[in-house]
């Protein structure tokens, strides 16, 4: 039987280390929904999103309550657009118009973001999809809840060089589009290389064309649980270091993966997977950065803080797989700067740059996340910096993504405000050396020799 | 059989064990296990109750748990087994 010392720990993990369950998102595949007509496609999509996902929020307030632990995000992914509207948007309007179902369809059931607003074109893209692509700075200005990621490579494909160049100019005009509000519209905006089709977390969950219907997709996190442990084990060995944070993301994804089940037993929705991932929010004690101190760092981006993200990211998923029969999406650690308090103070402090994270992002679980930029940077060194981690993702079998944040306006020494669990940022220098006739090439980089597995 | 788990934290006074029992009592819960400490002076106390003949949903008994620890002072939890099984059982 359980112990009141077990009962008081899982309790002080949820009350004072901030473990929550960070999202249940309802991946809802919308393949049904196409039509030639755009009004019919967009009947379709409120309708089917507000059917499925009606019960969503409720469902995930009862969890919550019944086994006291907070599940802070209810969420929905769907199908990715550029194949949803393909036959019946005919313009970058006809696709803001579906943006603006998505949104509405979200505020409908009560989720705080919708993700899906997406476009897979890692090889080449057709006329929809480059449509979707230039509809982004619109659909995220015009809209609050809508997320929108875009794959331009894989391992098994190569980058897609064309759709790089294109999304350093997207990226500027998002930011232009939303610059009344520090450019806010590209922190809903991921880029990604070797996208997963079942990520629940935000801004680039999309529901996979490899998906059922509908399926229910768990984000867990808790780096506040895991700098509390391993603070137990100050200066003992790797071993040590190693088992508790092994131990404590075990602990962890099991409450996921009891959260999962339920919400889908609950809903009648298939469990898709449970995805662990460290994120941290602005919150102090809510740190990736604050782990890798703990280990000890003196401040993250100094020198180790790459061995010792690789070490973290690595026990987090030995730990999880232990956990759960269905890890998936992205689990390990996240390293968005502006939503993490530890990642602020060394951003602002000049201790951690940009080159830095790009070495972090070769060993952590996602990319160059949440960093913000002088508002001027050129639409081609965007690209560059896009290539740069696209190209670490490829090489490397790894997702890798990129969330720039150009502020208009603003440059080095100013800071960023996003507000909620976006947080806010330094803006950060970025090297200026011009690599536009580089990134002005057309066409594709070739898939790396060590994919041809076949 | 519905297995709960009720935890009571705050400053020790009389009759917190009465007033919460005689709300299970009310409520049809059986008390299966008890452990109950004090440190520092802070009354601790653990239960297991089984809550399968409870007549309300678990939520309204979430929620009046909370209430009845408002007027005692004391903050009571009552979530239902499986989290804390689940994180430190294989």
């Amino acid at each position: 039987m359980i112990n009141i010392f077990e009962v008081n720990e899982t309790n002080k993990m949820i009350s004072q280390e901030k473990l929550d369950v960070r999202t249940i998102t309802m991946g809802i595949s919308l393949l049904s929904c196409c039509d030639s007509d755009i009004d019919r496609v967009c009947e379709k999509v409120y309708n089917r999103i507000t059917t499925m996902a009606k019960d969503l929020v409720a469902t995930g307030q009862e969890i919550e309550k019944e086994y006291g632990i907070p599940i802070v995000n209810k969420r929905i992914s769907v199908t990715p657009i550029s194949l949803v509207g393909g036959s019946a948007c005919k313009t970058p309007e006809d696709f803001v118009k579906l943006a603006k179902t998505l949104d509405a369809a979200a505020k409908t059931v009560g989720v705080n973001f919708i993700g899906g607003y997406s476009a897979l074109v890692s090889k080449g893209m057709t006329k929809a999809e480059e449509l979707l692509i230039r509809s982004i700075p619109q659909a995220l200005a015009q809209t609050e809840r809508v997320c929108s990621s875009v794959n331009v490579g894989s391992t098994k494909t190569g980058l897609n060089m064309d759709a790089v160049r294109l999304m350093g100019e997207v990226v500027v005009q998002t930011a232009e589009a939303t610059k009344d509000a520090d450019s806010l519209g590209c922190a809903k905006l991921v880029i990604f290389c070797n996208a997963p089709d079942d990520n629940p977390f935000m801004a680039g969950a999309f529901h996979g064309v490899t998906e059922a219907d509908a399926v229910i997709h768990v984000g867990v996190s808790g780096p506040g649980v895991v700098k509390r442990a391993i603070e137990q084990v100050r200066g003992e060995n790797f071993e040590v270091l190693c088992e508790t944070i092994k131990k404590t993301a075990f602990k962890i994804t099991r409450v996921g993966q009891l959260v999962a089940q339920e919400a889908s037993r609950r809903l009648g929705v298939p469990f898709g997977i449970i995805d662990l991932s460290l994120a941290p929010t602005p919150a102090v004690g809510d740190s990736v950065a604050e782990i890798l101190e703990e280990i000890g760092l003196e401040q993250v981006g100094g020198p180790g803080t790459t061995a010792a993200l690789a070490m973290l990211n690595d026990q987090v998923k030995k730990g999880g797989v232990m956990a759960s029969s269905y890890v998936g999406g992205l689990s390990g650690a996240f390293i968005p700067v502006s939503e993490d308090h530890g990642m602020i103070e060394a951003a602002a402090n000049g201790r951690l740059c940009l080159e830095k994270l790009e070495a972090m992002t070769c060993v952590c679980s996602v990319g160059l996340d949440m960093i913000a930029i002088p508002g001027d940077t050129p639409a081609s060194t965007i690209s560059g910096i896009i290539a740069d981690e696209a190209a670490i993702g490829m090489v490397n079998q790894k997702t890798t993504a990129v969330r720039l944040i150009p502020v208009i306006g603003k440059t080095v020494g100013e800071t960023a405000e996003f507000g909620g669990l976006l947080g806010y940022a330094p803006i950060m220098p970025v090297n200026r050396s011009d690599c536009s006739a580089f990134i002005n090439r057309t066409g594709r980089i070739p898939a790396p020799i060590h994919s041809f597995k076949n | 059989m519905t297995k709960a788990i009720i935890t009571v934290v705050g400053r020790d006074t009389v009759g917190i064990i009465a007033k919460v029992c005689t709300w299970l009592a009310d409520n049809r819960i059986n008390i299966l296990d008890i452990s109950q400490t004090i440190v520092d002076g802070f009354f601790n106390m653990m239960m297991i109750v089984d809550v399968s003949s409870l007549d309300k949903t678990f939520g309204d008994c979430v929620t009046e748990l909370e209430v009845l620890g408002r007027e005692i002072g004391v903050d009571i939890h009552c979530q239902k087994e499986d989290i804390f099984t689940k994180m430190h059982r294989i």
